[in-house]
Protein backbone atom coordinates (compact mmCIF):
# COMPACT_ATOMS: atom_id res chain seq x y z
CA UNK A 1 0.00 0.00 0.00
CA UNK A 2 2.88 2.38 0.83
CA UNK A 3 3.62 1.14 -3.15
CA UNK A 4 1.47 3.89 -5.11
CA UNK A 5 3.25 6.28 -7.07
CA UNK A 6 6.31 8.10 -6.33
CA UNK A 7 5.51 11.51 -7.06
CA UNK A 8 1.88 12.21 -7.43
CA UNK A 9 1.97 15.36 -8.52
CA UNK A 10 3.02 14.30 -12.15
CA UNK A 11 -0.40 12.04 -12.52
CA UNK A 12 -1.99 13.37 -15.65
CA UNK A 13 -5.29 13.69 -15.72
CA UNK A 14 -5.58 10.00 -16.97
CA UNK A 15 -3.61 8.43 -14.89
CA UNK A 16 -5.88 10.11 -11.54
CA UNK A 17 -8.77 8.71 -12.54
CA UNK A 18 -7.12 5.48 -12.94
CA UNK A 19 -5.77 5.81 -9.34
CA UNK A 20 -9.61 6.62 -8.43
CA UNK A 21 -11.04 3.33 -10.35
CA UNK A 22 -8.22 1.56 -8.78
CA UNK A 23 -9.04 2.99 -5.39
CA UNK A 24 -12.42 1.99 -5.26
CA UNK A 25 -11.23 -1.24 -6.00
CA UNK A 26 -9.57 -1.24 -3.39
CA UNK A 27 -12.39 -0.39 -0.93
CA UNK A 28 -13.89 -3.54 -2.36
CA UNK A 29 -10.76 -5.71 -1.34
CA UNK A 30 -12.93 -7.86 0.89
CA UNK A 31 -15.90 -7.82 -1.01
CA UNK A 32 -13.78 -9.46 -3.60
CA UNK A 33 -12.00 -11.76 -1.08
CA UNK A 34 -15.31 -13.21 0.22
CA UNK A 35 -16.17 -13.92 -3.41
CA UNK A 36 -12.95 -15.61 -4.44
CA UNK A 37 -13.82 -17.80 -2.08
CA UNK A 38 -17.26 -19.18 -3.22
CA UNK A 39 -16.76 -21.89 -5.73
CA UNK A 40 -14.17 -23.63 -3.51
CA UNK A 41 -16.09 -23.06 -0.35
CA UNK A 42 -18.82 -24.78 -2.11
CA UNK A 43 -17.25 -27.94 -2.92
CA UNK A 44 -15.90 -28.09 0.55
CA UNK A 45 -19.07 -27.37 2.33
CA UNK A 46 -21.13 -29.97 0.57
CA UNK A 47 -18.13 -32.53 -0.11
CA UNK A 48 -16.70 -32.40 3.52
CA UNK A 49 -18.15 -30.14 6.26
CA UNK A 50 -21.74 -31.67 5.37
CA UNK A 51 -20.90 -35.18 5.52
CA UNK A 52 -18.84 -34.71 8.29
CA UNK A 53 -22.17 -33.74 10.31
CA UNK A 54 -24.26 -36.29 7.72
CA UNK A 55 -21.59 -38.90 9.99
CA UNK A 56 -21.91 -37.66 12.84
CA UNK A 57 -26.04 -37.83 12.85
CA UNK A 58 -25.12 -41.96 11.00
CA UNK A 59 -22.89 -42.55 14.04
CA UNK A 60 -26.17 -42.23 16.20
CA UNK A 61 -28.12 -44.34 14.70
CA UNK A 62 -28.45 -48.30 13.78
CA UNK A 63 -28.48 -47.94 10.06
CA UNK A 64 -27.77 -50.26 8.15
CA UNK A 65 -27.10 -50.36 4.05
CA UNK A 66 -29.70 -50.65 2.37
CA UNK A 67 -32.87 -51.09 4.98
CA UNK A 68 -34.85 -48.04 4.59
CA UNK A 69 -35.26 -46.37 8.02
CA UNK A 70 -33.40 -46.32 11.57
CA UNK A 71 -33.86 -45.41 15.27
CA UNK A 72 -31.46 -42.56 16.78
CA UNK A 73 -29.94 -44.38 19.30
CA UNK A 74 -27.18 -41.58 21.13
CA UNK A 75 -23.99 -42.52 21.65
CA UNK A 76 -25.29 -46.55 21.85
CA UNK A 77 -22.56 -47.76 19.04
CA UNK A 78 -19.65 -45.96 20.72
CA UNK A 79 -20.23 -47.48 24.16
CA UNK A 80 -20.84 -50.69 22.50
CA UNK A 81 -17.28 -50.34 20.26
CA UNK A 82 -15.99 -49.75 23.86
CA UNK A 83 -16.89 -53.50 24.59
CA UNK A 84 -15.84 -54.59 21.71
CA UNK A 85 -12.00 -56.80 21.71
CA UNK A 86 -11.53 -56.22 18.28
CA UNK A 87 -12.30 -52.13 18.77
CA UNK A 88 -9.59 -52.39 21.23
CA UNK A 89 -7.20 -53.67 19.42
CA UNK A 90 -7.49 -51.35 16.96
CA UNK A 91 -6.82 -48.76 19.28
CA UNK A 92 -3.79 -50.00 20.34
CA UNK A 93 -2.59 -50.66 16.84
CA UNK A 94 -3.34 -47.58 15.35
CA UNK A 95 -1.14 -45.94 18.81
CA UNK A 96 1.66 -48.24 17.82
CA UNK A 97 1.55 -47.74 14.31
CA UNK A 98 1.45 -44.21 14.43
CA UNK A 99 3.98 -43.99 17.55
CA UNK A 100 6.18 -47.12 17.60
CA UNK A 101 7.22 -45.79 13.77
CA UNK A 102 7.74 -42.25 14.01
CA UNK A 103 11.12 -42.42 16.00
CA UNK A 104 12.54 -44.75 13.41
CA UNK A 105 11.56 -42.56 10.41
CA UNK A 106 12.98 -39.78 12.13
CA UNK A 107 16.10 -40.63 13.28
CA UNK A 108 16.76 -42.15 9.71
CA UNK A 109 15.34 -39.47 7.70
CA UNK A 110 17.49 -37.09 9.88
CA UNK A 111 20.43 -39.97 8.08
CA UNK A 112 19.09 -39.49 5.17
CA UNK A 113 18.96 -35.53 5.00
CA UNK A 114 22.74 -35.61 6.74
CA UNK A 115 23.77 -37.89 3.32
CA UNK A 116 22.25 -36.15 1.15
CA UNK A 117 22.99 -32.53 2.67
CA UNK A 118 26.85 -33.64 1.19
CA UNK A 119 28.68 -32.81 -2.28
CA UNK A 120 29.11 -35.75 -4.21
CA UNK A 121 28.86 -36.80 -7.75
CA UNK A 122 25.45 -37.73 -9.03
CA UNK A 123 24.38 -36.68 -5.99
CA UNK A 124 21.04 -34.89 -7.85
CA UNK A 125 20.18 -38.34 -8.89
CA UNK A 126 20.60 -39.87 -5.65
CA UNK A 127 18.62 -37.75 -4.66
CA UNK A 128 15.13 -38.30 -6.80
CA UNK A 129 15.87 -42.05 -6.83
CA UNK A 130 15.92 -42.00 -2.49
CA UNK A 131 12.34 -40.10 -2.49
CA UNK A 132 10.83 -42.61 -4.55
CA UNK A 133 8.97 -44.64 -1.74
CA UNK A 134 7.21 -41.77 -0.82
CA UNK A 135 6.47 -40.43 -4.19
CA UNK A 136 5.00 -43.68 -5.60
CA UNK A 137 1.39 -44.91 -4.91
CA UNK A 138 1.53 -46.56 -1.88
CA UNK A 139 -1.10 -48.99 -2.73
CA UNK A 140 1.13 -50.38 -5.24
CA UNK A 141 4.41 -49.75 -3.44
CA UNK A 142 3.05 -52.01 -0.73
CA UNK A 143 2.73 -55.02 -3.28
CA UNK A 144 6.17 -55.16 -3.60
CA UNK A 145 5.91 -55.74 0.15
CA UNK A 146 3.05 -58.00 -0.11
CA UNK A 147 5.49 -60.83 -1.85
CA UNK A 148 8.59 -59.80 0.09
CA UNK A 149 6.39 -60.95 2.67
CA UNK A 150 4.78 -64.04 0.93
CA UNK A 151 5.10 -67.27 2.83
CA UNK A 152 7.14 -69.12 0.26
CA UNK A 153 8.13 -66.75 -2.04
CA UNK A 154 9.69 -64.43 0.06
CA UNK A 155 13.61 -63.56 -0.75
CA UNK A 156 14.11 -62.15 2.55
CA UNK A 157 13.18 -65.82 3.81
CA UNK A 158 15.19 -67.46 1.65
CA UNK A 159 18.16 -65.78 2.38
CA UNK A 160 17.81 -66.40 5.82
CA UNK A 161 17.89 -70.47 5.01
CA UNK A 162 20.72 -69.68 2.50
CA UNK A 163 22.57 -67.95 5.41
CA UNK A 164 21.94 -70.90 7.61
CA UNK A 165 20.14 -68.86 10.36
CA UNK A 166 16.77 -70.83 9.78
CA UNK A 167 14.97 -74.12 8.29
CA UNK A 168 11.63 -73.01 7.42
CA UNK A 169 10.19 -69.66 5.87
CA UNK A 170 8.94 -66.83 8.08
CA UNK A 171 5.60 -66.14 8.72
CA UNK A 172 5.69 -62.82 8.12
CA UNK A 173 1.76 -61.88 7.54
CA UNK A 174 0.38 -64.93 9.50
CA UNK A 175 1.59 -64.06 12.80
CA UNK A 176 -0.07 -61.40 14.37
CA UNK A 177 2.71 -59.80 16.23
CA UNK A 178 4.86 -60.77 12.78
CA UNK A 179 2.28 -58.79 11.36
CA UNK A 180 1.95 -56.02 12.85
CA UNK A 181 6.49 -55.39 12.74
CA UNK A 182 5.96 -56.05 8.99
CA UNK A 183 2.93 -53.37 9.11
CA UNK A 184 5.71 -51.11 10.53
CA UNK A 185 8.47 -51.35 8.46
CA UNK A 186 6.69 -50.95 4.99
CA UNK A 187 5.54 -47.70 6.95
CA UNK A 188 8.64 -46.63 8.15
CA UNK A 189 10.10 -47.25 4.51
CA UNK A 190 7.78 -45.13 3.21
CA UNK A 191 7.81 -42.45 5.24
CA UNK A 192 11.69 -41.93 5.68
CA UNK A 193 12.14 -40.06 2.59
CA UNK A 194 9.58 -37.22 3.48
CA UNK A 195 11.41 -36.94 7.04
CA UNK A 196 14.46 -36.99 4.97
CA UNK A 197 13.75 -34.45 2.36
CA UNK A 198 11.54 -31.84 4.84
CA UNK A 199 15.09 -32.28 6.43
CA UNK A 200 17.22 -31.48 4.25
CA UNK A 201 15.65 -28.15 3.55
CA UNK A 202 15.98 -27.07 6.44
CA UNK A 203 19.74 -27.84 6.90
CA UNK A 204 20.55 -25.80 3.99
CA UNK A 205 19.43 -22.77 6.24
CA UNK A 206 22.23 -23.87 8.69
CA UNK A 207 24.33 -21.32 7.77
CA UNK A 208 28.27 -22.88 7.13
CA UNK A 209 30.67 -20.37 8.86
CA UNK A 210 28.96 -20.81 12.07
CA UNK A 211 30.30 -24.69 11.38
CA UNK A 212 33.49 -23.51 10.78
CA UNK A 213 33.87 -20.90 13.83
CA UNK A 214 32.82 -23.79 16.36
CA UNK A 215 35.51 -26.29 14.69
CA UNK A 216 37.81 -23.71 14.80
CA UNK A 217 37.06 -23.84 18.37
CA UNK A 218 37.34 -27.45 18.55
CA UNK A 219 34.06 -28.60 19.05
CA UNK A 220 33.52 -32.29 18.04
CA UNK A 221 30.74 -33.26 15.31
CA UNK A 222 28.16 -34.35 17.53
CA UNK A 223 28.62 -31.08 19.63
CA UNK A 224 28.52 -29.09 16.66
CA UNK A 225 25.32 -30.67 15.29
CA UNK A 226 23.40 -30.41 18.74
CA UNK A 227 24.60 -26.52 18.86
CA UNK A 228 25.06 -25.54 15.28
CA UNK A 229 23.08 -27.58 13.20
CA UNK A 230 19.68 -28.56 15.69
CA UNK A 231 18.58 -25.13 16.37
CA UNK A 232 17.82 -24.82 12.77
CA UNK A 233 16.38 -27.67 11.98
CA UNK A 234 14.19 -28.50 14.98
CA UNK A 235 10.96 -26.71 14.27
CA UNK A 236 10.99 -28.78 10.76
CA UNK A 237 11.72 -31.45 12.48
CA UNK A 238 7.99 -31.36 14.72
CA UNK A 239 6.25 -30.31 11.82
CA UNK A 240 7.48 -33.23 10.21
CA UNK A 241 6.74 -35.24 13.36
CA UNK A 242 2.96 -33.76 13.67
CA UNK A 243 2.58 -34.16 9.78
CA UNK A 244 3.89 -38.23 9.88
CA UNK A 245 1.54 -38.98 13.25
CA UNK A 246 -1.56 -37.64 11.93
CA UNK A 247 -1.50 -39.63 8.37
CA UNK A 248 -0.21 -42.40 10.05
CA UNK A 249 -2.61 -42.21 12.25
CA UNK A 250 -5.43 -42.00 9.71
CA UNK A 251 -3.82 -44.55 7.48
CA UNK A 252 -5.53 -47.51 5.18
CA UNK A 253 -4.15 -48.69 2.38
CA UNK A 254 -0.94 -49.85 3.34
CA UNK A 255 -2.78 -52.45 5.97
CA UNK A 256 -5.53 -53.23 3.60
CA UNK A 257 -3.31 -53.90 0.75
CA UNK A 258 -1.04 -56.24 3.24
CA UNK A 259 -3.58 -57.82 5.66
CA UNK A 260 -6.96 -56.91 5.43
CA UNK A 261 -6.98 -56.30 9.05
CA UNK A 262 -5.98 -59.81 9.42
CA UNK A 263 -5.07 -62.62 10.19
CA UNK A 264 -8.16 -63.14 13.49
CA UNK A 265 -8.91 -59.06 13.11
CA UNK A 266 -5.66 -58.66 14.86
CA UNK A 267 -4.12 -55.87 12.45
CA UNK A 268 -6.54 -53.45 12.13
CA UNK A 269 -6.32 -49.66 12.15
CA UNK A 270 -9.62 -47.28 12.75
CA UNK A 271 -9.41 -46.98 8.72
CA UNK A 272 -9.53 -50.33 7.76
CA UNK A 273 -11.97 -51.57 10.58
CA UNK A 274 -14.40 -49.11 9.89
CA UNK A 275 -14.28 -50.43 6.09
CA UNK A 276 -14.50 -53.98 7.47
CA UNK A 277 -17.94 -52.81 8.62
CA UNK A 278 -19.53 -51.04 6.36
CA UNK A 279 -18.88 -54.30 4.70
CA UNK A 280 -21.10 -55.91 6.80
CA UNK A 281 -23.79 -53.08 6.24
CA UNK A 282 -23.42 -51.60 9.52
CA UNK A 283 -23.62 -47.84 8.67
CA UNK A 284 -23.48 -46.43 12.01
CA UNK A 285 -21.33 -48.56 13.85
CA UNK A 286 -18.57 -47.46 10.72
CA UNK A 287 -19.34 -44.52 11.35
CA UNK A 288 -18.26 -44.46 14.54
CA UNK A 289 -15.58 -46.05 14.35
CA UNK A 290 -14.02 -43.40 12.04
CA UNK A 291 -15.54 -40.82 14.01
CA UNK A 292 -13.89 -41.85 17.05
CA UNK A 293 -10.27 -40.89 15.38
CA UNK A 294 -11.93 -36.99 15.20
CA UNK A 295 -10.91 -35.81 18.88
CA UNK A 296 -7.01 -37.09 18.22
CA UNK A 297 -6.18 -35.82 14.94
CA UNK A 298 -7.80 -32.51 16.36
CA UNK A 299 -5.44 -32.25 18.66
CA UNK A 300 -2.62 -33.07 16.70
CA UNK A 301 -4.12 -30.57 13.93
CA UNK A 302 -4.26 -28.05 16.17
CA UNK A 303 -0.91 -28.04 17.63
CA UNK A 304 0.55 -28.49 14.12
CA UNK A 305 -1.56 -25.29 12.94
CA UNK A 306 0.02 -23.32 15.52
CA UNK A 307 3.51 -24.73 14.44
CA UNK A 308 3.27 -23.15 11.21
CA UNK A 309 1.46 -20.21 11.77
CA UNK A 310 4.30 -19.09 14.11
CA UNK A 311 6.68 -20.06 11.52
CA UNK A 312 4.50 -17.80 9.01
CA UNK B 1 50.19 -35.33 4.64
CA UNK B 2 49.55 -39.19 3.97
CA UNK B 3 47.71 -40.12 6.88
CA UNK B 4 45.42 -36.52 6.77
CA UNK B 5 44.58 -37.54 3.29
CA UNK B 6 43.88 -41.67 4.26
CA UNK B 7 41.75 -40.13 7.19
CA UNK B 8 39.92 -37.88 4.95
CA UNK B 9 39.10 -40.90 2.96
CA UNK B 10 38.09 -42.83 6.21
CA UNK B 11 35.66 -39.61 7.55
CA UNK B 12 33.89 -39.75 3.79
CA UNK B 13 32.95 -43.83 3.83
CA UNK B 14 31.61 -43.25 7.32
CA UNK B 15 29.69 -40.54 6.34
CA UNK B 16 29.16 -40.42 3.23
CA UNK B 17 29.44 -44.39 1.40
CA UNK B 18 28.35 -46.34 4.01
CA UNK B 19 25.26 -44.65 5.03
CA UNK B 20 24.51 -44.08 1.17
CA UNK B 21 24.96 -47.65 0.34
CA UNK B 22 22.51 -48.57 3.32
CA UNK B 23 19.80 -45.86 1.99
CA UNK B 24 20.05 -47.41 -1.44
CA UNK B 25 19.74 -50.91 -0.49
CA UNK B 26 16.83 -50.15 2.04
CA UNK B 27 14.64 -47.62 0.03
CA UNK B 28 15.46 -48.76 -3.14
CA UNK B 29 15.03 -52.32 -3.38
CA UNK B 30 11.48 -52.86 -3.02
CA UNK B 31 11.52 -51.15 -6.62
CA UNK B 32 14.51 -53.46 -8.12
CA UNK B 33 12.34 -56.40 -6.84
CA UNK B 34 8.88 -55.17 -8.75
CA UNK B 35 11.23 -55.00 -11.99
CA UNK B 36 12.79 -58.06 -11.39
CA UNK B 37 9.78 -60.28 -10.65
CA UNK B 38 8.00 -58.33 -14.05
CA UNK B 39 10.19 -59.81 -16.43
CA UNK B 40 10.84 -63.23 -14.79
CA UNK B 41 9.20 -66.05 -16.18
CA UNK B 42 6.60 -67.73 -13.75
CA UNK B 43 8.59 -70.84 -13.88
CA UNK B 44 11.81 -69.60 -12.36
CA UNK B 45 9.57 -67.29 -10.28
CA UNK B 46 7.99 -70.56 -8.54
CA UNK B 47 11.45 -72.22 -8.91
CA UNK B 48 12.41 -72.02 -4.94
CA UNK B 49 15.63 -73.58 -5.62
CA UNK B 50 16.85 -70.40 -7.66
CA UNK B 51 17.92 -67.31 -6.58
CA UNK B 52 15.08 -64.86 -6.23
CA UNK B 53 16.90 -61.76 -6.32
CA UNK B 54 18.61 -62.92 -9.79
CA UNK B 55 17.30 -62.80 -13.05
CA UNK B 56 17.88 -65.65 -15.14
CA UNK B 57 15.36 -65.60 -18.19
CA UNK B 58 13.80 -62.78 -19.20
CA UNK B 59 10.17 -62.25 -20.50
CA UNK B 60 7.68 -59.51 -21.40
CA UNK B 61 4.50 -61.88 -20.96
CA UNK B 62 3.69 -60.39 -17.59
CA UNK B 63 3.07 -57.33 -19.40
CA UNK B 64 1.72 -58.54 -22.79
CA UNK B 65 -0.86 -60.82 -20.41
CA UNK B 66 -1.60 -56.71 -18.66
CA UNK B 67 -2.74 -55.56 -21.86
CA UNK B 68 -4.44 -58.21 -23.45
CA UNK B 69 -6.44 -60.05 -20.39
CA UNK B 70 -6.85 -57.38 -17.92
CA UNK B 71 -8.60 -54.14 -17.75
CA UNK B 72 -5.70 -52.25 -17.40
CA UNK B 73 -5.80 -49.77 -20.31
CA UNK B 74 -9.27 -48.70 -19.21
CA UNK B 75 -7.84 -48.09 -15.49
CA UNK B 76 -5.17 -45.86 -16.72
CA UNK B 77 -8.08 -44.30 -18.96
CA UNK B 78 -10.30 -43.70 -15.92
CA UNK B 79 -7.25 -42.62 -13.82
CA UNK B 80 -6.10 -40.23 -16.03
CA UNK B 81 -9.94 -38.70 -16.39
CA UNK B 82 -10.92 -38.65 -12.76
CA UNK B 83 -6.88 -37.00 -12.18
CA UNK B 84 -7.18 -34.57 -14.44
CA UNK B 85 -10.93 -33.64 -14.01
CA UNK B 86 -10.42 -32.62 -10.41
CA UNK B 87 -6.78 -31.12 -10.90
CA UNK B 88 -8.24 -28.50 -13.32
CA UNK B 89 -11.51 -28.27 -11.19
CA UNK B 90 -9.05 -27.95 -8.00
CA UNK B 91 -6.85 -25.51 -9.69
CA UNK B 92 -9.44 -23.33 -10.52
CA UNK B 93 -10.60 -22.89 -6.88
CA UNK B 94 -7.27 -22.81 -5.35
CA UNK B 95 -5.69 -20.21 -7.72
CA UNK B 96 -9.00 -17.81 -6.34
CA UNK B 97 -8.79 -18.62 -2.73
CA UNK B 98 -5.01 -18.42 -2.74
CA UNK B 99 -4.81 -14.85 -4.17
CA UNK B 100 -7.53 -13.84 -1.59
CA UNK B 101 -5.90 -14.85 1.12
CA UNK B 102 -2.27 -14.28 0.14
CA UNK B 103 -2.89 -10.97 -1.42
CA UNK B 104 -6.67 -9.54 0.01
CA UNK B 105 -6.53 -7.79 3.48
CA UNK B 106 -9.81 -8.77 4.73
CA UNK B 107 -11.25 -9.22 8.16
CA UNK B 108 -11.33 -13.42 8.72
CA UNK B 109 -8.45 -13.84 6.36
CA UNK B 110 -6.01 -15.40 9.27
CA UNK B 111 -9.31 -17.60 10.39
CA UNK B 112 -9.77 -18.69 6.78
CA UNK B 113 -6.27 -19.51 5.92
CA UNK B 114 -6.03 -21.45 9.25
CA UNK B 115 -9.46 -23.44 8.47
CA UNK B 116 -8.30 -24.17 5.06
CA UNK B 117 -4.90 -25.76 6.43
CA UNK B 118 -6.88 -27.54 9.00
CA UNK B 119 -9.03 -29.14 5.87
CA UNK B 120 -6.20 -30.49 4.31
CA UNK B 121 -5.59 -32.41 7.46
CA UNK B 122 -8.90 -34.27 7.56
CA UNK B 123 -8.07 -37.42 6.16
CA UNK B 124 -10.15 -39.77 3.86
CA UNK B 125 -10.65 -41.98 6.25
CA UNK B 126 -12.72 -39.76 8.58
CA UNK B 127 -15.14 -38.88 5.71
CA UNK B 128 -15.51 -42.02 3.63
CA UNK B 129 -18.70 -43.42 5.20
CA UNK B 130 -21.03 -40.27 4.83
CA UNK B 131 -19.26 -39.07 1.76
CA UNK B 132 -20.71 -42.80 0.28
CA UNK B 133 -24.33 -41.52 0.93
CA UNK B 134 -23.88 -38.43 -0.15
CA UNK B 135 -22.47 -39.85 -3.44
CA UNK B 136 -24.91 -42.30 -3.54
CA UNK B 137 -28.07 -39.23 -3.16
CA UNK B 138 -26.51 -37.39 -5.76
CA UNK B 139 -26.49 -40.72 -8.08
CA UNK B 140 -22.78 -39.92 -8.60
CA UNK B 141 -22.17 -43.63 -7.51
CA UNK B 142 -19.64 -45.45 -10.12
CA UNK B 143 -19.78 -42.18 -11.92
CA UNK B 144 -16.35 -39.83 -12.88
CA UNK B 145 -17.73 -37.42 -11.20
CA UNK B 146 -17.97 -39.15 -7.78
CA UNK B 147 -13.65 -38.66 -7.69
CA UNK B 148 -13.82 -35.80 -9.84
CA UNK B 149 -15.98 -33.62 -6.74
CA UNK B 150 -14.85 -35.13 -3.91
CA UNK B 151 -10.83 -35.43 -4.63
CA UNK B 152 -11.03 -31.66 -4.32
CA UNK B 153 -11.84 -31.83 -1.09
CA UNK B 154 -8.06 -32.53 -0.19
CA UNK B 155 -6.84 -31.22 -3.42
CA UNK B 156 -8.50 -27.42 -2.64
CA UNK B 157 -7.25 -27.20 0.85
CA UNK B 158 -3.01 -28.50 -0.07
CA UNK B 159 -3.11 -25.82 -3.03
CA UNK B 160 -4.47 -23.07 -1.82
CA UNK B 161 -2.09 -23.14 0.85
CA UNK B 162 0.40 -23.84 -1.57
CA UNK B 163 -0.90 -20.92 -3.87
CA UNK B 164 -1.14 -18.23 -0.92
CA UNK B 165 2.32 -18.56 0.04
CA UNK B 166 3.60 -17.92 -3.63
CA UNK B 167 0.97 -15.27 -4.12
CA UNK B 168 2.27 -13.67 -1.54
CA UNK B 169 5.95 -14.01 -2.79
CA UNK B 170 5.10 -11.31 -5.62
CA UNK B 171 5.58 -7.67 -5.15
CA UNK B 172 2.18 -5.92 -4.78
CA UNK B 173 4.05 -2.79 -6.05
CA UNK B 174 3.74 -3.98 -9.72
CA UNK B 175 -0.21 -4.84 -9.16
CA UNK B 176 -0.51 -1.62 -7.71
CA UNK B 177 1.38 -0.09 -10.28
CA UNK B 178 -0.80 -1.48 -13.09
CA UNK B 179 -3.48 -0.21 -11.31
CA UNK B 180 -2.57 3.42 -11.33
CA UNK B 181 -2.53 2.98 -14.79
CA UNK B 182 -5.84 2.00 -15.23
CA UNK B 183 -6.18 -1.57 -15.31
CA UNK B 184 -8.72 -2.86 -12.65
CA UNK B 185 -7.88 -5.32 -10.06
CA UNK B 186 -9.32 -8.26 -12.20
CA UNK B 187 -6.81 -7.42 -15.37
CA UNK B 188 -3.76 -6.95 -13.34
CA UNK B 189 -4.30 -10.00 -11.92
CA UNK B 190 -4.55 -11.44 -15.24
CA UNK B 191 -2.19 -10.00 -16.98
CA UNK B 192 0.32 -9.23 -14.07
CA UNK B 193 0.29 -11.32 -11.14
CA UNK B 194 -0.98 -14.65 -12.65
CA UNK B 195 1.70 -14.83 -15.23
CA UNK B 196 4.58 -14.20 -12.53
CA UNK B 197 2.79 -17.55 -10.35
CA UNK B 198 2.91 -19.82 -13.12
CA UNK B 199 5.45 -21.46 -11.96
CA UNK B 200 3.76 -21.79 -8.76
CA UNK B 201 0.64 -23.17 -10.62
CA UNK B 202 2.39 -25.50 -12.31
CA UNK B 203 3.62 -27.20 -9.18
CA UNK B 204 0.16 -26.94 -7.83
CA UNK B 205 -1.12 -28.96 -10.63
CA UNK B 206 1.59 -31.35 -10.77
CA UNK B 207 0.79 -32.34 -7.36
CA UNK B 208 -3.00 -32.14 -7.31
CA UNK B 209 -2.00 -34.75 -10.29
CA UNK B 210 -0.04 -37.42 -8.48
CA UNK B 211 -2.18 -37.26 -4.84
CA UNK B 212 -5.34 -37.95 -7.58
CA UNK B 213 -3.44 -40.77 -9.35
CA UNK B 214 -2.33 -42.26 -5.93
CA UNK B 215 -5.45 -42.00 -4.00
CA UNK B 216 -6.91 -45.11 -2.81
CA UNK B 217 -9.84 -45.06 -0.55
CA UNK B 218 -12.51 -42.55 -2.34
CA UNK B 219 -11.62 -44.75 -5.67
CA UNK B 220 -12.21 -48.01 -3.78
CA UNK B 221 -15.51 -46.92 -2.08
CA UNK B 222 -16.99 -45.05 -4.81
CA UNK B 223 -16.16 -46.04 -8.06
CA UNK B 224 -14.70 -49.51 -7.44
CA UNK B 225 -17.13 -51.86 -9.31
CA UNK B 226 -16.62 -53.22 -12.69
CA UNK B 227 -14.78 -51.44 -15.25
CA UNK B 228 -14.56 -47.94 -13.51
CA UNK B 229 -11.86 -48.27 -10.98
CA UNK B 230 -8.20 -46.43 -10.92
CA UNK B 231 -5.15 -48.03 -11.14
CA UNK B 232 -4.15 -48.52 -7.73
CA UNK B 233 -8.10 -50.05 -7.10
CA UNK B 234 -8.02 -52.27 -10.38
CA UNK B 235 -4.18 -53.45 -9.65
CA UNK B 236 -5.19 -54.15 -5.98
CA UNK B 237 -8.51 -55.65 -6.43
CA UNK B 238 -8.05 -57.15 -10.08
CA UNK B 239 -5.28 -59.05 -9.74
CA UNK B 240 -5.05 -60.64 -6.27
CA UNK B 241 -8.30 -63.35 -6.90
CA UNK B 242 -8.83 -65.37 -4.04
CA UNK B 243 -5.77 -66.79 -3.62
CA UNK B 244 -4.38 -66.45 -6.48
CA UNK B 245 -1.81 -64.05 -7.29
CA UNK B 246 -0.51 -62.65 -10.55
CA UNK B 247 2.57 -61.59 -8.96
CA UNK B 248 4.49 -61.06 -12.14
CA UNK B 249 1.13 -59.23 -14.15
CA UNK B 250 1.33 -57.11 -10.77
CA UNK B 251 4.53 -56.11 -9.96
CA UNK B 252 4.05 -55.54 -14.17
CA UNK B 253 1.18 -53.00 -13.02
CA UNK B 254 3.35 -51.64 -10.42
CA UNK B 255 6.03 -50.49 -12.50
CA UNK B 256 3.81 -49.41 -15.14
CA UNK B 257 1.36 -47.12 -12.84
CA UNK B 258 4.22 -45.30 -10.78
CA UNK B 259 6.45 -44.54 -13.38
CA UNK B 260 4.29 -41.26 -14.78
CA UNK B 261 4.28 -40.25 -10.97
CA UNK B 262 7.72 -40.78 -10.34
CA UNK B 263 8.89 -38.83 -13.34
CA UNK B 264 6.27 -36.00 -12.64
CA UNK B 265 6.97 -35.45 -9.23
CA UNK B 266 10.76 -35.69 -9.03
CA UNK B 267 10.94 -32.46 -10.77
CA UNK B 268 9.03 -30.68 -8.15
CA UNK B 269 9.19 -32.52 -4.38
CA UNK B 270 11.08 -29.77 -3.14
CA UNK B 271 8.37 -27.44 -3.87
CA UNK B 272 6.26 -29.87 -2.86
CA UNK B 273 7.68 -30.30 0.73
CA UNK B 274 8.66 -26.19 0.99
CA UNK B 275 4.56 -25.70 0.30
CA UNK B 276 3.63 -28.44 2.66
CA UNK B 277 5.76 -26.71 6.03
CA UNK B 278 5.01 -22.88 4.83
CA UNK B 279 7.54 -20.94 5.83
CA UNK B 280 9.25 -23.88 8.48
CA UNK B 281 12.61 -24.06 6.46
CA UNK B 282 13.36 -20.30 6.48
CA UNK B 283 14.80 -21.63 9.61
Amino acid sequence: MNAVPAQPEELSQNQAQGYTVARSFWQKEAVLAYLFMVPGALILLIFMAYPFFYGLYISMTDRFVGIPGSHFIWFENYRYLLDDPVFRKVVRNTFVYSFVTVPFKLVLGLGLALVLNQQFRFSRFFRAGLLLPWIVPTAISTLAFLMLYNGTLSPISWAFRHLGLMNGNINFLGDPVNAIISICVANIWRGVPFFGISILAGLQAVPDDLHEAAALDGAGAWRRFWAVTWPVIRNIVLISTLFSIIWTFADFQLIYVLTKGGPANSTHVFGTYSYQTLGVTDLGTAASISLYMFPFLAVFAIILLFYVRRED
Amino acid sequence: MAMVGSNRMQNRWIQLYIPLIFFLLFLIFPFYWMLIVSLKPDADLLNTKLNPFLLYHVTIGHYTYLFTNTNFVRYVWNTMVVTVGSTVLSLFCSILIGYALGRFRFRGGGFLGSAIFLAYLVPPTLLFIPLSQVVTKLDLYNKYWALILTYPTFLIPFASWLLMGYFRTIARDLEDAAMVDGASRLQAMRTIVLPLAMPGVLSAGIFCFTLGWNEFLYALVFMGSGNMKTVPVGVVTDLIRADVYFWGSLMAAGILGSVPVAIAYSFFVDNYISGLTAGATKG
